[in-house]
């Protein structure tokens, strides 16, 4: 059989390249001016932060997009996975590490977050083993079920401890993440899952979505691929996580309940299933929106103001009906896309 | 195409950014105007309004020589940590405010003072009695006490006014506030001489006290202490009472809310708390405060709202003694403010961002809320 041809708009290795590392330079110019103080009379700072959050939010959506969109299940745990990591990342860096201020500026906080990161996705990667585990037999609204479950679970056992603050919160984090940081490890991410999603795990994957049981008879262990899903994506909602944590420097349990869960799956179905262009769409669309109607609404109508909440669901409750598979279902940005594909 | 169409849309986000005013007070405001306290929220905007216009209706404020109006860019932080972190970005690069008053809750106060602190923006939180707030934070202040001075109040008042030698306590474990009263009651009662009989706890949005309420029934305390809010207080107490539990039931300014007496009708009746102010106050400044928020709004105004105008008038009269409204100078100016009457009582900062000052403890009679002593630290 003839392999397809290679579309001749499809960008090669080196336009890939070129674009992360752009993106990568220009975040530590960012990151350098921001340390520097001259940040300000560059770049609105408040742009900058929302361009980390941004970067945070799509590391949750794209690795949820790993089991809801390409694994075809409804997982509903996502934050609780999150809160996991943050909590990993908070206490090493404020508990057992040095603090930043004992080292090197910028480089220290370096050094800092390879550990607290590795930590929070571990941490995080061995909770989505267990939940993985837990599911094995079940699918559909049952497994959706224990997934929430299991958020409520961590959310209550995060409170009852005291020696993280219990529900006062984690307070006293350093602040070892910036903008490069999160730029770098939301790249990574896209990079990782872009990566799994064309091997043949992806493959996997798009299969027991289709059809479990003509998956396993052609072979797949169904368990064993539904276990490395969880485990993967739990790990960088962990990495999203033990970012957030060094980021705000406060985390505190009720951050990490279903309401964040939901936040996130809204950004994930805004921007469409089984595409990562859609998760960086979905964030970046749906973040744009909330910031546009808060300075839209503060510059011309102050007395509205309240109605950003009715305005914004108003506004996916929209974009889903003419839009009914999202901003970019099952469709890829020609970077996102394999080589050789068209 | 949808890349076209948000390129387009980028610059609209510009449209907020505004240069800093140079006869103006510009001044953030972080409420939770939406999400789960969002009756606070309204509060807050409504007090921080009667204070701007106020001020302007005066004329504005004289800052060193000139007459600033005063302006509020009033934001929702919708009582979550992360949107809060938001909100302050947004209030100093782009609004350029040079103080924010807010936010409300404890976590978000805690999520936006690092901001605050490394921008050099000084913050009052009206409402935020969690002590880490402020904890090591120059710029980070707070118009009302904190928890540890709170339980501390009530206990004084259980062993002191209602002579008890007895208490329980049953309070919501998963919530900051409540965990914090409660602990620092248990450690403040036994200090006075007191034992305690029980010491409860339950979650967030649980209905049935009744296996908690048994076991404090069967210890038979002089007082119940129910350091919880407003909208599972009546419920509590409806149990106890059935369970047959007499003893009188204390509380702390979570049960400040019209809505307690309403959800418990006749059964709250006895009950005490204590709070920031008091509505039914002598002091003249206060009931003129008051009589305006209900002329404006048509309700009397909560702590919340009284603490917010309090922040606002902390922030005018630093802005005076600095004579200029510069970040830096109203940072400085409002540490050493010494003797400031507000509407909650007189203001003091003693080093730190904690103010010193009295609170109040309230009576509940026939459904309403009466003044019943004052306790000053």
């Amino acid at each position: 059989m003839l392999a397809p041809p290679p579309s001749p708009r499809a960008p090669g290795p080196w336009a890939l390249r070129g674009l992360v590392l752009g993106t990568l330079a220009l975040a530590v110019a960012l990151q350098l001016m921001t340390e520097a103080g001259i940040l300000p009379e560059v770049l609105n700072p408040y742009y900058l932060h929302l361009l980390t959050v941004v970067g945070m939010n799509i590391i949750l959506v794209a690795s949820l997009n790993l089991l809801n969109g390409y694994l075809g299940e409804f997982a509903l745990g996502h934050a609780g996975f999150m809160g996991v990591g943050a909590y990993a990342a908070a206490l090493l860096a404020a508990r057992v590490l040095p603090p930043p201020s004992s080292l090197p500026p910028f480089l220290g906080p370096l050094l800092l977050l390879l550990p607290t990161l590795a930590a929070a996705m571990a941490a995080a990667a061995a909770a989505g083993y267990l939940v993985g585990r837990a599911t094995f037999k079940t699918v559909g609204d049952y497994l959706s079920i224990i997934t929430l479950g299991f958020n409520m679970i961590i959310v209550n056992v995060i409170q009852n401890i005291d020696a993280v603050g219990g529900p006062r919160g984690f307070t006293g984090i350093p602040r070892n993440t910036g903008f490069a940081a999160v730029a770098a490890c939301t790249l990574l991410t896209l990079a990782v899952l872009r990566a799994l999603v064309q091997s043949s795990y992806g493959r996997v994957w798009l299969s027991i979505r289709e059809n479990p049981l003509a998956a396993e008879v052609m072979g797949v262990d169904v368990n064993r691929a539904k276990l490395q899903a969880f485990t993967i994506a739990a790990a960088f909602a962990g990495l999203a996580g033990g970012l957030w944590a060094q980021y705000q420097q406060f985390i505190t349990p009720r951050s990490f309940d279903y309401i964040k869960t939901t936040e996130i799956l809204v950004m994930l179905y805004l921007g469409g299933m089984a595409s990562l262009s859609g998760s960086i769409l979905g964030v970046v669309a749906y973040t744009l929106m909330m910031e546009l109607l808060r300075n839209l609404l503060g510059a011309f109508a102050p007395q509205l103001a309240e109605w950003r909440m009715i305005l914004s669901p108003l506004i996916l409750i929209l974009v889903m009906l003419t839009r009914p598979s999202g901003l970019m279902g099952h469709r890829e940005w020609r970077w996102l896309r394999p080589r050789g594909r068209s | 195409m949808t890349k076209t169409a948000w390129t387009a849309l980028l610059p609209l986000l510009l449209l907020g950014a505004c240069k800093p005013g140079g006869n103006e007070l510009k001044i953030g405001v972080s409420a939770p105007l939406t999400g789960d306290i969002s009756a606070l929220g309204q509060s807050t905007k409504n007090a921080a309004l009667l204070a701007q216009d106020e001020a302007n209706a005066a004329g504005g404020l004289s800052v060193g020589g000139k007459t600033l109006k005063v302006r509020f860019v009033v934001e929702d932080d919708e009582n979550k940590p992360e949107s809060t972190a938001t909100v302050f970005q947004k209030l100093i690069n782009q609004d350029r405010v040079v103080a924010i008053i807010g936010s409300q809750s404890s976590k978000c106060a805690n999520a936006g003072a690092p901001i605050a602190e490394s921008a050099g923006i000084p913050q009052v939180t009206p409402w935020a009695t969690n002590p880490n707030v402020t904890k090591g934070r120059k710029f980070v202040f707070r118009a009302c006490f904190i928890d540890p001075f709170q339980g501390k109040v009530v206990a004084q008042f259980a062993a002191g006014r209602l002579k008890a030698r007895t208490a329980a306590v049953l309070y919501d474990i998963a919530s900051d506030y409540n965990k914090g009263i409660a602990e620092v009651f248990r450690d403040e009662f036994a200090k006075l001489g007191g034992t305690l009989a029980g010491f409860e706890t339950y979650n967030t949005k649980d209905t049935d006290f009744s296996a908690q309420l048994t076991k404090i029934k069967a210890a038979k305390p002089d007082v119940l202490f129910l350091p919880n809010y407003f909208n599972e207080v009546p419920l509590q107490v409806q149990q106890a009472r059935k369970l047959g539990i007499t003893a009188p039931i204390l509380g702390g300014d979570g049960w400040d809310n019209p809505e307690l007496v309403k959800l418990g009708g006749g059964v709250m009746d006895g009950a005490s708390f204590s709070n920031h102010y008091s509505p039914d106050t002598s002091d003249p400044g206060a009931q003129a405060f008051i009589a305006k928020y209900k002329a404006r709004f048509g309700s009397v105004p909560d702590a919340a709202a009284a603490l917010t105008y309090d922040a606002a008038q902390l922030l005018f009269k630093a802005a005076g003694t600095a004579g200029k409204a510069e970040p830096r100078a109203l940072r400085d100016a409002l540490a050493a403010t010494s003797g400031f009457k507000g509407v909650t009582g007189t203001i003091t900062y003693g080093g730190s961002g904690d103010p010193v000052k009295g609170a109040v403890m309230i009576r509940i009679e026939n459904g309403r809320f009466v003044f019943d002593s004052a306790v000053n630290p």
